[in-house]
C-alpha cells in the first residue's frame, strides 16, 4: 500500500508534442482514483509514465516513500491492467495468475497454490486450464484483474479497464470493480473516457485537458460545482446548459429572461459583466405555468431517458434543455418554463468558475 | 449446358496434365530405387532392395546424410536464435535507417553465398582456417541465410500487440525473459518457419559445401549425388534414384512435422 505523488511531472514526446505539462497530483494510500478525459488529453500517457513505460521529460514521480522516477516498470512495485488485457495467449489461466510470481522466482507449487486462491476469489475456479482465447471478455478481465492482485503490489494501474466490455457487462464490471478496490484496499488510479464511469467509480478524480488538470475532486464536488465549462461539459450524461447572461443587479439576462444570480457567485458578479451561465439540465424545474425566474421557450425536442425525459426548450434562439420525470414530459410545441435551481446554478467568468 | 461440361472438361484436362507433369517424376523417384534396371521411364518396379544395397555399402553415402543433417540443423539452430533476437530488436527499437539497413542486408545476402563471393570466400575461409570444417561452413550459410530469415521474424513480431511485452516488464521481467516468455512463443510459427526454411534451404545447398569442403568424408549428401556416376561416365540410375530417395526423405518428414506441430493457429488473449 503506498500513496502516489507526482511533482511537476512533464512529457514531451519527440517531435515536440507535449503530453503532460507540469503536473502536479497526490493520491493518497488506498485511494480510488479516476483519469478522466477525452482521447489525446495524456491521461493514458499520465498513467503509463506512473508505471514507468514512458520515462518523464521532467518532474518526479513517488510511490509511498520512494522516488520511482529514474526506475524501471519491474523495480516500482505497481501492477497494472492493460486495455486489451495483455494475458499471455500461450498460457493458461493458471500461469497467466502466476506469471507476476514465476518472474520473482517463487516456487511452482506455491505460485500454483496462489494462482488458484486468487482465481477461485474472482470466480474463475472452473477456468483455470482454460487459454484465454477460450474465454469471454468478462472472464479474460477477472484473470488479468487476478494476475495484479497475485503481485501484491503497493499500487494498481488500470488503463480502460472496462472499455472492452459489452454494456451491460460494463455496468456489473463497473460495481464488482469499486467492490474488489474497496476490499483490497490497494491505491488503484485508473483511465477513462467516459464520465459516468469515473463518477460511478472513483473516490476522486482529476479532468485532464490537453495535458493539464482542469479540476481534481470528488464525483460530486466535480458534478455539482465544475471548476470551469470544460468540466462542466465534459462531465454529465446530459450536457450542462452554458448560456450567455449579463448580470443586471440581483439578476442575470440570459436569453431575453431573467434568473436569479447564482447563490454561489452572490456579491461576486458586477453590474453589466458578461459571464456564462450554466446550469445542468437535471436542476431545472419544469413547469406548464409562467413562473418567477424561468426560462421560457417552445418545446422543439422530446427524448426519453427511460425514468424521465430530456426536454429541449427554445429560449430567444437559444437551446435550453431541462429533465422532466416520466409521465409530465409536454407536448411538442407547448411553452415551457424551465427554473433552474438556485443552488445549482453557477456562473463562469471567462471559463472560470465563480465562487467565494 | 454443353459448353459449361466442354468446359469444365478443359480445365480438368488442363489440371491432369499439369499434375502429370509434376507427379510423373515424383512416381519415378517413387519406383525407381526398387527396380533392378531403372531408365528414365516410369516402370512398374519388380520390388528389389539391391539398390539400397549398393547405397549402403558405398563409402560415402549414409554419411553424406548425416553431414547433411549436421549442417543444415547447426545452421538453422543459429539462424534461429540469432534472427529471433536480431528481428526483436530491430523490430522494437528505433534506429534511423533500420529499414534502409534491413534492405540493404537483404541484398547483400544474395551476394554472400551467391556465385560472386565464391573467390573471396574460399580466401577469406583458408585465412580463417575454416577449410574442411563444417563449422566454417555452418557460419557462412548461416550469414548467407539469416538478413532474411530476421527480415521474416521481424515481420511477426512487428504484428505481435506490444502489450504483452509491456505487460510483463510491469511484472519485473528482464529483456531476456521477455523474449523466452513471452515474444518466442507468441511467434513460434514464424521461427518454425525459418527453422524448415533454413534446413530446405542447406539440405539442398550445392556450391557453397562443394567449395569449402574437399575432404570427401565431410561433404553433405548434395554433393555425393554430383559423384554417383558409373565407370563409363554415365550417371547410374541405380544408385542415383535410391540416393534420391533417401535424401528426399528427411525433408518430407519434417515439413510433415513441422506443419502437424506448428501450424499456424491462434491463441487470442488480447481483446480487440
Amino acid at each position: 500500500m503506498a500513496a502516489i505523488e507526482l511533482k511537476g511531472l512533464t512529457k514531451v514526446y519527440p517531435g515536440g508534442v507535449k503530453a503532460l505539462d507540469s503536473l502536479d497530483l497526490s493520491i493518497p494510500d488506498g485511494e480510488f482514483f479516476a483519469l478522466l478525459g477525452p482521447s489525446g488529453c495524456g491521461k493514458t500517457t499520465l498513467l503509463r509514465t506512473i508505471a514507468g513505460l514512458e520515462t518523464a521529460t521532467g518532474g518526479n514521480v513517488v510511490i509511498g516513500d520512494r522516488d520511482v522516477t529514474g526506475v524501471q516498470p519491474g523495480g516500482r512495485d505497481i501492477a497494472m491492467v492493460f486495455q486489451d488485457y495483455a494475458l499471455f495467449p500461450h498460457m493458461d489461466v493458471t500461469e497467466n495468475i502466476s506469471y507476476p510470481l514465476r518472474i520473482k522466482k517463487v516456487a511452482k507449487a506455491q505460485r500454483q497454490a496462489k494462482a488458484g486462491e486468487v482465481g477461485a476469489r474472482l470466480g474463475l475456479e472452473q477456468l483455470m486450464d482454460r487459454r484465454p482465447g477460450q474465454l469471454s471478455g468478462g472472464q479474460q478481465q477477472r484473470v488479468a484483474l487476478a494476475r495484479v492482485m497475485a503481485t501484491q503490489a503497493k499500487a494498481f494501474l488500470f488503463d480502460e479497464p472496462l472499455s472492452n466490455l459489452d454494456a451491460r457487462l460494463r455496468l456489473e464490471a463497473r460495481t464488482f470493480l469499486k467492490k474488489l478496490q474497496r476490499e483490497l484496499g490497494v491505491t488503484t488510479v485508473f483511465v477513462t473516457h467516459d464520465q459516468a464511469e469515473a463518477l460511478a467509480m472513483a473516490d476522486r478524480m482529476a479532468v485532464m485537458e490537453a495535458g493539464h488538470i482542469r479540476q481534481i475532486g470528488t464525483p460530486s464536488e466535480v458534478f455539482q460545482r465544475p471548476a470551469n465549462t470544460f468540466v462542466a461539459s465534459f462531465i454529465g450524461s446530459t450536457p450542462m446548459n452554458l448560456l450567455d447572461a449579463v448580470v443586471r443587479g440581483d439578476t442575470l439576462e440570459v436569453a431575453g429572461c431573467e434568473v436569479p444570480v447564482p447563490a454561489l457567485a452572490a456579491g461576486l458578479l458586477t453590474d453589466g459583466e458578461k459571464i456564462v451561465y450554466g446550469v445542468r439540465p437535471e436542476y431545472m424545474t419544469y413547469t406548464d405555468e409562467p413562473a418567477d425566474g424561468s426560462l421560457s421557450g417552445e418545446v422543439i425536442i422530446v427524448e426519453n431517458l427511460g425514468a424521465s425525459h430530456l426536454v429541449t426548450l427554445e429560449v430567444a434562439g437559444v437551446l435550453v434543455q431541462a429533465v422532466v420525470p416520466e409521465g409530465r414530459e409536454p407536448a411538442l410545441g407547448d411553452r415551457g418554463h424551465a427554473v433552474p435551481r438556485g443552488d445549482r446554478a453557477l456562473a463562469y467568468r471567462d471559463g472560470e468558475l465563480v465562487s467565494a | 449446358m454443353t459448353r459449361f461440361v466442354a468446359g469444365r472438361i478443359g480445365v480438368y484436362t488442363l489440371i491432369a496434365v499439369l499434375l502429370a507433369f509434376f507427379t510423373i517424376p515424383l512416381l519415378w523417384l517413387a519406383t525407381a530405387p526398387f527396380t533392378s534396371d531403372p531408365s528414365y521411364e516410369v516402370r512398374l518396379p519388380d520390388f528389389t532392395f539391391e539398390n539400397f544395397q549398393m547405397i549402403i555399402e558405398h563409402p560415402y553415402a549414409l554419411w553424406s546424410l548425416v553431414n547433411s543433417l549436421v549442417l543444415s540443423i547447426g545452421t538453422a539452430v543459429l539462424v534461429v536464435v540469432l534472427s529471433a533476437l536480431a528481428a526483436y530488436a530491430l523490430s522494437r527499437v528505433r534506429l534511423p535507417g533500420r529499414d534502409a539497413l534491413l534492405y540493404a542486408l537483404l541484398l547483400l545476402s544474395s551476394i554472400i553465398t551467391g556465385t560472386a563471393a565464391m573467390v573471396p570466400l574460399f580466401q577469406l575461409a583458408i585465412e580463417l582456417n575454416l577449410i574442411d570444417s563444417h563449422t566454417g561452413l555452418i557460419l557462412i550459410l548461416s550469414g548467407g541465410l539469416l538478413p532474411a530469415a530476421i527480415f521474416m521474424i521481424k515481420d511477426f513480431m512487428d504484428t505481435t500487440p506490444k502489450s504483452y511485452e509491456e505487460s510483463a516488464r510491469v511484472f519485473g521481467a528482464s529483456p531476456l525473459q521477455i523474449v523466452a516468455h513471452v515474444v518466442v512463443p507468441l511467434v513460434r510459427p514464424g521461427l518454425a518457419t525459418i527453422a524448415v526454411w533454413t534446413v530446405a534451404n542447406v539440405w539442398g545447398n550445392f556450391l557453397m559445401p562443394y567449395l569449402l569442403l574437399s575432404d570427401v568424408d565431410k561433404q553433405p549428401a548434395a554433393v555425393i549425388m554430383y559423384t554417383l556416376y558409373t565407370e563409363g561416365g554415365q550417371a547410374n540410375l541405380k544408385v542415383l534414384s535410391t540416393f534420391g530417395l533417401l535424401y528426399s526423405i528427411p525433408v518430407v518428414i519434417m515439413y510433415l512435422f513441422v506443419s502437424k506441430k506448428y501450424g499456424f493457429r491462434f491463441h487470442g488473449g488480447i481483446k480487440r
